[in-house]
C-alpha cells in the first residue's frame, strides 16, 4: 500500500522550546490516521508543518512521493481545532471567499457548495451573518469549507468539538463517507472512542517525541495480555473464587449483567490457550461470560503517556 | 496573485461596509462643516451687536472725532457732572463711558482719559478708542509745530514695499508661506492617514486573532500575502472615505454659505485690523495684475514632481508604518495590549510633524530640515514640507532627495520584512501578552 504522506525525520523547535523531535509517519493511502497525543506534545505543529504553515527545522515531509510544496496546499483540507469564522461576514460570501482562497474558481466553488450545503440542509442558511448562527451551526459550515475543494488529504483538529451527538454523528458518518470516495484523513483528538470507531492507523506523540506508531489491530494484538474476563453461575461463590486464585492470577472484574454470578479477570500464563480455561470453568461452573480483554485505545494511551 | 486579489477584495467590502465605518464616513463631514457654520453664524450674531459708548468729552480736542462704526457707537453726553455720566450710562446699559478731562494741553488731558465700564472692556473696542485718540494727539502736536491739517492728511499716506527678484520679476509677499502651507498640508495628510487607517489594519489583524479564522486562512495563504492584501484593502477604504469627505464637505460647505447668505469677505475682514491694513489687503486682493502674479508663481510650482513624490513618500511610508501596525496586531491578543508598542510607532510621526513645523518653514535648507528629511521614518513627512521650494537650484538638492527616498525603499524592506516575521509567527500565539524581548525572539524562527 502506497503512502499519502510521509514525514521523515522531522524536527522543530521554538528558541529554547523543542515542539518536534526526529518524528517520521508514514500515513497510507485512503485510511483514518489517528494523530493522538496530550496536550502541548507537538501534534499541532506537525500538522501546522503539514499545511506549511511552519517549516520543519531538519526532516522532509513528502506529499504523494514527492516534497511537500506549496501547490499542494489545493489538496489538503484542514479543519484547525482553534477555529472560527469572521462573524459580520454571511455565510454563503464567506465560504465563497475561503473556497476561492483554496485555489476554486468561482463556478466551482459555487457549485461545490450548493451540493454540500443541501447535503447537509443548511442551504437557507447562506445569507445569515455568521453572528447569527450558533457554535454548532458555525463548526458545520467550518466542515463545509474545510472538504469543499475535495481534497486527497483531509486534516480535522478535533473536529467533534461543539457539535451536539447527533451532528457529531452526522459529520462522523461524513468522514468515513470521504475515506470512502478516496481521501486520506488524518485525525487528532482527545476522545479515544471516536478513535476506536474511526482510525486505521494510529500514531501516538509525547513530549514532541513519537513513542508508538501502527496499524491500531496490530498495536492491540500486540498489548493484549491473554486475559479473559468472565461471569460464572455456582452454588459456591467463595470456594470458587479461592479455588481459582490458587491457580491463575485473577482480579475481580466489573461488568454488567443479569445474574448474581462470579465476575473475575483471569490472566493466563505463557502458552495457555483461552480453550484449555474454557475447559476447566465449564467443568467447575456454568460459563455465562467469557471475553477476551483487548485493550483499548484509551488504555494504550494512558499506559505508554502515563509511563513517560 | 489572485489570491492577493481576493483578499484585498474582501478586506476592501468588509471595511466599507462596516456600520460604524459608513455612519463615520457620512457623519463626519456633516459635523465639521456643521461645525463650522456654527462658529462663522456666531461670530457674525456676535458682531452685529454694537457696542454703544458714552461719551463725556470735556476738553476742547476732541470734537467730532467720535463717530459711531461698524462696531462702536457712541453717544455724545453734554453738560453733565461725570459722576451723574457714570450713574446714568450705567442705568442705560450701555457698554461704557469715555471721560475726557478739561486741561488746558493735550498732552495733559490724554494722560486723564479714562474708560470706565462695567466689566474689563473687550481689546477690540479699546483697540478702536486708543487708535483714535492716539491719531488725534499726533494731529494736534503736529498743528502745534506748524503743520497744517491739509498737510497732516497729505503725509497720512500708506506706503509698501516693492520687492523684486535681480532678474526683474516683481516677487510676492507671502509666497513662502503659502509653499510651506502646502507642503504642511501634504506631511500632515500622510501623519493622518496612518495613524487612523494604520489603526485599522492592527485592529482587522486583531479581530482575525480573537475570531480564529486566522489558521483556517493560513492553511490557504502566506501570511505575507493575507497582511499585504490587508493592508492595501484598508487603505483602499481609506482612500474612498477620504475623497468621500473631501468632495461632500466642499459641496455641503457651498450649500451651507450659501443658504445662510455668508460673505467670504467676513473672514478677511477682521474686525481689529487697522483701516490701512484693511485697504492695502483690498487693493492687493482686488488688482487683478497681483492675482496674476500669484496665479505664475503658483505655475512655476514643482507640481509634478511634488505629486509624484507625494504619491512615491506617502505609499512608502504607509505601507512601512501600517506593516508595523500589523505586526502588533498579530503580537497581541487584544487591543488593550496594544499600548506598550503604539508610543514608539507615534514618535517619529509626531518628531517629523514638529520639526517640520518649527524648522523646516524657517529654514527648509537648514541642517535640522536636512537630517529628518534623510531619516527614513521622519523622511516622508519632512521631504514633503521641503519639497514645495522646488529640487535643484536654490531647492532640495537632487542628491538629498535621491538619498532620501533610497534610504526610505531599504528601509521599506527591512521593516516590512521584520513585520512579516513578527506577524507570521504572532498570529498563531494565543493567550501570550508578548514583550518586546519575546518579539524579537520570533524574529529569529525559522
Amino acid at each position: 500500500m502506497s503512502n499519502l504522506l510521509v514525514a521523515e525525520h522531522v524536527s522543530k523547535s521554538f528558541g529554547d522550546h523543542t515542539a518536534l523531535d526526529d518524528v517520521s509517519i508514514e500515513i497510507p493511502k485512503g485510511t483514518i490516521f489517528g494523530l493522538l497525543g496530550p496536550n502541548g506534545a507537538g501534534k499541532t505543529t506537525l500538522i501546522r508543518i503539514i499545511n506549511q504553515i511552519t517549516y520543519p527545522d531538519t526532516g522532509a515531509v513528502y506529499f504523494d512521493g514527492k516534497p511537500l510544496m506549496p501547490e499542494h496546499i489545493r489538496n489538503i483540507g484542514y479543519l484547525p481545532e482553534e477555529r472560527g469564522l469572521y462573524k459580520s461576514m454571511k455565510v454563503g460570501e464567506q465560504a465563497m471567499y475561503l473556497a476561492q482562497l483554496k485555489g476554486l474558481s468561482k463556478a466551482e466553488a459555487k457549485a461545490a457548495l450548493t451540493y454540500w450545503f443541501d447535503r447537509l440542509d443548511i442551504g437557507d442558511w447562506w445569507n445569515k451573518k455568521v453572528q447569527e448562527l450558533s457554535k454548532g451551526m458555525a463548526q458545520k459550515i467550518q466542515f463545509v469549507v474545510t472538504v469543499l475543494h475535495k481534497p486527497n488529504l483531509l486534516i480535522f483538529d478535533e473536529p467533534f468539538s461543539g457539535f451536539d451527538p447527533i451532528n457529531a454523528n452526522l459529520i462522523k458518518d461524513e468522514i468515513l463517507h470521504l475515506r470512502e470516495n478516496g481521501a486520506t484523513v488524518i485525525f487528532s483528538t482527545h476522545r479515544m472512542e471516536s478513535v476506536e470507531e474511526l482510525c486505521d492507523h494510529i500514531a501516538l506523540i509525547n513530549r514532541s517525541k513519537k513513542i508508538l506508531d501502527g496499524n491500531l489491530a496490530d498495536i492491540k494484538r500486540n498489548y493484549k495480555n491473554n486475559t479473559f474476563e468472565v461471569g460464572l453461575l455456582t452454588s459456591d461463590k467463595d470456594g470458587l473464587q479461592k479455588e481459582l486464585a490458587q491457580r491463575f492470577q485473577t482480579e475481580t472484574a466489573h461488568f454488567k449483567s443479569l445474574e448474581d454470578e462470579v465476575k473475575l479477570r483471569i490472566k493466563l500464563p505463557e502458552g495457555q490457550h483461552s480453550n484449555d480455561l474454557l475447559q476447566y470453568l465449564s467443568s467447575r461452573a456454568t460459563v455465562s461470560h467469557f471475553v477476551e480483554v483487548i485493550p483499548s485505545a484509551n488504555e494504550i494511551f494512558i499506559e505508554k503517556v502515563g509511563k513517560n | 496573485m489572485d489570491k492577493l486579489l481576493l483578499i484585498i477584495k474582501r478586506e476592501y467590502l468588509a471595511k466599507v461596509r462596516n456600520k460604524s465605518f459608513i455612519v463615520l464616513t457620512i457623519l463626519s463631514p456633516i459635523l465639521i462643516v456643521g461645525m463650522i457654520a456654527l462658529v462663522v453664524f456666531l461670530t457674525q450674531v456676535n458682531s452685529d451687536e454694537k457696542n454703544l459708548i458714552a461719551v463725556l468729552d470735556e476738553s476742547p480736542f476732541f470734537a467730532n472725532q467720535f463717530i459711531s462704526g461698524p462696531e462702536v457707537s457712541y453717544i455724545d453726553l453734554k453738560n453733565i457732572s461725570l459722576q451723574e455720566a457714570k450713574d446714568s450710562v450705567a442705568s442705560m446699559g450701555l457698554y461704557g463711558l469715555l471721560h475726557i478731562p478739561d486741561e488746558s494741553s493735550i498732552d495733559e488731558v490724554s494722560s486723564e482719559i479714562t474708560f470706565y465700564s462695567k466689566k474689563s472692556p473687550s481689546m477690540g473696542v479699546l483697540g478702536v478708542l486708543e487708535s483714535k485718540i492716539q491719531k488725534r494727539i499726533r494731529e494736534e502736536k503736529l498743528e502745534e509745530l506748524g503743520v497744517s491739517a491739509n498737510q497732516i492728511s497729505n503725509i497720512g499716506s500708506s506706503f509698501q514695499l516693492r520687492t523684486s527678484t535681480y532678474s526683474g520679476h516683481t516677487s510676492l509677499k507671502g509666497i513662502n508661506e503659502i509653499k510651506a502651507a502646502i507642503g504642511g498640508g501634504f506631511g500632515y495628510l500622510i501623519m493622518m492617514f496612518i495613524i487612523i487607517y494604520g489603526a485599522f489594519v492592527m485592529r482587522s489583524v486583531i479581530e482575525e486573532k480573537t475570531s480564529r479564522i486566522i489558521e483556517v486562512i493560513i492553511s490557504s495563504v502566506k501570511p505575507f500575502q493575507l497582511m499585504l492584501g490587508k493592508i492595501i484593502g484598508t487603505s483602499l477604504a481609506g482612500i474612498t472615505q477620504f475623497i468621500i469627505w473631501i468632495i461632500s464637505a466642499g459641496f455641503l460647505s457651498v450649500l451651507v454659505f450659501y443658504f445662510m447668505g455668508i460673505k467670504v469677505d467676513l473672514f478677511s475682514n477682521g474686525p481689529n485690523l487697522d483701516e490701512n491694513t484693511v485697504r492695502a489687503i483690498k487693493e492687493a486682493s482686488e488688482s487683478s495684475e497681483t492675482i496674476q502674479l500669484y496665479v505664475n508663481e503658483l505655475m512655476t510650482f514643482p507640481w509634478v514632481t511634488l505629486f509624484i513624490s507625494f504619491l512615491l513618500y506617502f505609499t512608502l511610508g504607509y505601507l512601512i508604518y501600517s506593516s508595523i501596525y500589523a505586526a502588533i496586531g498579530a503580537a497581541v491578543d487584544n487591543e488593550t495590549d496594544t499600548q506598550q508598542f503604539m508610543f514608539p510607532v507615534i514618535m517619529p510621526l509626531m518628531l517629523a510633524i514638529y520639526v517640520g513645523f518649527f524648522s523646516v518653514f524657517e529654514n527648509p535648507n537648514g541642517p535640522i530640515a536636512v537630517a529628518f528629511s534623510l531619516i527614513p521614518l521622519t523622511s516622508p513627512i519632512v521631504m514633503l514640507m521641503r519639497l514645495p521650494s522646488g529640487i535643484g537650484g536654490d531647492g532640495v538638492p537632487w542628491w538629498q532627495l535621491i538619498t532620501s527616498v533610497v534610504l526610505l525603499i531599504l528601509t521599506f524592506f527591512l521593516i516590512v520584512s521584520f513585520a512579516a516575521k513578527i506577524y507570521r509567527v504572532g498570529i498563531l500565539m494565543y493567550g501570550k501578552k508578548p514583550t518586546y524581548k519575546e518579539i524579537f525572539k520570533w524574529l529569529r524562527y525559522k
